[in-house]
């Protein structure tokens, strides 16, 4: 019996051993796996993936746009976030497919909200990689309007749509005309032929007819975005006689089209930008020297008065002394600021959840800016209301702001020197 | 639409299509000879063009005179490349020869991104925004001067296999290799000597190019595609074809610009190509197979 006992005792023992295995297991994989999830949610370092065109034709806003993050945690620090975040790096080679892959891969990686383009086309396929994910994307250069038209919730811009571009660009056109007296009568406008060329093309089609311009548009000549030659397009558009060309370009392009304007002794009244990169940025000057003056580009810019744009121009300078901050600025400050509301969101949610920072995202209200405009405050589409723009005409190789008058370095110049005028 | 427009866009096509006549005659020669097909082809003149940003750069020299000894550097390359890698190759299968070279095609490009990084790069010679004026026509100079390099080039390549021994050896090669094996040449020599060729003539395109274009690592492929399209269009194999074919392309490609939407003006090149295999499959001056 005792045999029995110690037989039943002992298959009870085993029994029970094995119940308490089980149960062990389970309740170890639940407390495994709880506090994982709870560590997920409120992981202390927020993981931001930067995803920018590093490499490809548009690589030198790409890496204009890195400087900006590069910069960015020295000068969070010096404006109170003590939040400790890291930034996950991708390069999407200037190709809305790679934009899409890699944005899943920085998913994939641990990201908890991600930063970037620079660039319309690529914006669009990363915002269906974030919604999809329900991962926060907070973009920093993109006016393609259908990027916070689509009912997207976790889809966050601090840039103006091409709308908001166009209209303030051709405000700016008008401002420049009033100042010198001088009105062209007749335009030429040329684009590039992507996404952002398109929605800014759309946009002007829109608005163009009621803004009252005092010129009319002859011929709209759209071009290749990896275009290498210009020289018909530009001899197009010579043939049209226009005073004035509106261009909405990228940098190569825009580089293309001046030097084709020399070699083939175009000389109209002006070269002025409603909204598009290219010709305030540093290799743009370096590239086209006393030939880079005079351009005007009415952009959204930084606001040199501010404190933060103290703390940012000082680190920039030291971190990249050979570089030149006004030439880099536009893709610093923008990417710069996309950074600081991730920050400052996952300071206020006090976790990584990516739809308690999306709400955060949602709640921002930043008046510590770097760009002109009040403070940063999302609508319920997503899309930033405070973005102001700045006339920027080139003056000695650099861009200066001359409207609005209150922050103005230099008075327009309009129509401009001719090319073999020029100093 | 002003004659005076048509004329100076058509001058500028013209001349463009000359330097991508130089550009695919380099592809023509090796093909005609060795019967490969070099799909590192736009690679190779990528490194001809960062070899002439480099002398550019670093001392100061034209690309129009480094033109010599960037060739004579890619020759030296394409020689041991033919010698070494693609000559065990030259019987194998098509697949396998696509393969090898395009394996170096990739090579090359990522070599020269971590060598230049992904930037645009370009030389700017003196007379980068010269033209000069004739009657109603304006000429990019540096556009006409790549054009005249890339004719004599060309005319020197022609000399070269008419006038020369080695030359003829070659085309014997061309015409007849197992007739060239019985008279004793030493065929994988010349089969290296010519790959040298043709690699020395698209580093010579890549010293012009430089001129007209900005380089970056990565646009040796469209160019690889586009001597490819020059090269069935003038007749595979035909130097005289791969000439006439850049002229055309590059000529239809600036017309095709004026006439219909300038972006879509690679198009057109493709478009001949296609009409090209439909009504004449050896090409403009190709010989039947």
């Amino acid at each position: 019996m005792s045999s029995k006992s110690r037989d039943q005792k002992s298959a009870g023992a085993g029994l029970v051993d094995r119940r308490s295995a089980l149960a062990g297991i389970a309740a170890g994989t639940a407390a495994a796996v709880a506090p994982f999830n709870i560590v997920k949610a409120q992981a202390k370092v927020l993981k931001i993936g930067v995803i920018l065109p590093r490499s490809g034709v548009q690589a030198f806003f790409g890496q204009s746009c890195a400087k900006g993050a590069e910069i960015a945690e020295e000068v969070l620090r010096q404006v109170g976030y003590d939040q400790k975040f890291e930034i996950l790096n991708a390069d999407f080679e200037s190709n809305v497919d790679v934009a899409r892959s890699r944005a899943e891969r920085l998913i994939n990686d641990g990201a908890h909200v991600l930063v970037g383009p620079f660039d319309s086309g690529a914006a669009m396929a990363i915002a269906q990689v974030t919604e999809q994910k329900r991962v926060p994307f907070v973009c920093n250069i993109a006016a393609v309007p259908q990027l916070t038209e689509q009912g997207y919730k976790f889809v966050f811009r601090i840039f103006p749509t091409s709308v908001d571009l166009v209209r303030n660009g051709l405000l700016g056109f008008k401002d420049v005309f009033a100042a010198t007296g001088k009105t062209p009568q007749t335009a030429v406008f040329m684009h590039i032929n992507d996404t952002f060329g398109q929605a800014n093309k759309a946009a002007i089609d829109k608005l163009f007819p009621a803004a009252n311009m005092p010129f009319k548009i002859l011929d709209t000549i759209a071009y290749d975005p990896a275009a290498r030659d210009l020289s018909v397009e530009v001899a197009k558009a010579k043939a049209t006689n226009a005073d004035l060309l509106m261009v909405v370009s990228r940098l190569n392009d825009a580089i293309l089209l001046v030097r084709e304007m020399v070699k083939q002794r175009w000389e109209p009244m002006g070269i002025m930008s409603p909204g598009s990169p290219g010709m305030y940025e540093a290799q743009f000057f370096q590239t086209l020297g006393k030939y880079s003056d005079y351009a005007v580009s009415v952009v959204p810019w930084y606001n040199p008065t501010t404190k933060l744009s103290a703390l940012v121009g000082s680190a920039f300078n030291k971190k990249f002394p050979k570089d030149s901050l006004v030439g880099n600025i536009f893709n610093v400050g923008f990417t710069f600021e996309s950074i600081m509301v991730a920050v400052d969101a996952f300071k206020r949610a006090g976790t990584t959840d990516p739809v308690a920072l999306a709400d955060a995202i949602r709640q921002t209200d930043l008046a510590n800016r770097l760009m002109i405009g009040g403070p940063i405050k999302f609508d319920a589409k997503g899309q930033n209301m405070n973005v102001g723009s700045a006339v920027l005409q080139n003056f000695n190789q650099r861009p200066s702001v001359v409207f609005p008058k209150e922050a103005a370095e230099a008075a327009p110049v309009f129509p401009v020197p001719g090319w073999s005028q020029r100093a | 639409m002003p004659a005076d427009l048509i004329l100076n866009v058509a001058v500028g096509g013209v001349l463009t299509g000359l330097v991508y006549g130089l550009m695919a005659l380099g592809l023509s020669v090796i093909f005609g000879v060795v019967r490969v097909v070099n799909f590192a082809h736009g690679e190779m003149m990528t490194l001809g063009m960062y070899a002439a940003v480099v002398l550019f750069g670093s001392f100061g020299l034209d690309p129009l005179l480094m033109l010599v000894p960037v060739a004579a550097a890619l020759f030296v390359i394409g020689y041991i490349l033919q010698s070494t890698l693609i000559n065990p190759f030259v019987n194998r299968p098509e697949h396998s020869q696509f393969m090898l070279l395009v394996a170096v095609a990739m090579i090359m490009v990522n070599g020269l991104l971590m060598a230049f990084g992904p930037n645009a790069r370009n030389t700017l010679v003196s007379y980068a925004l010269d033209s000069y004026q004739v009657g109603p026509v304006i000429i990019d100079a540096v556009r006409l001067y790549a054009a005249l390099a890339a004719l004599a080039v060309a005319v020197a390549l022609f000399a070269f296999f008419k006038l020369t021994p080695t030359g003829k050896a070659i085309r014997a090669c061309a015409d007849n290799y197992l007739g060239a094996q019985v008279v004793g040449l030493n065929v994988k020599r010349l089969y290296a000597f010519t790959f040298g060729v043709g690699a020395a003539c698209v580093g010579a395109a890549g010293c012009i190019m430089v001129l007209l274009i900005d380089v970056t690592p990565q646009i040796g492929p469209a160019y690889t595609l586009l001597a490819f399209v020059i090269v069935i269009v003038g007749g595979l194999g035909s130097m005289p074809g791969a000439l006439l074919g850049g002229i055309l392309i590059g000529l239809s490609e600036a017309l095709a610009g004026l006439f219909f939407v300038p972006s879509a003006k690679g198009m057109f090149a493709f478009a001949i190509l296609v009409l090209v295999l439909l009504l004449r499959p050896q090409g403009l001056l190709g010989k039947k197979a």
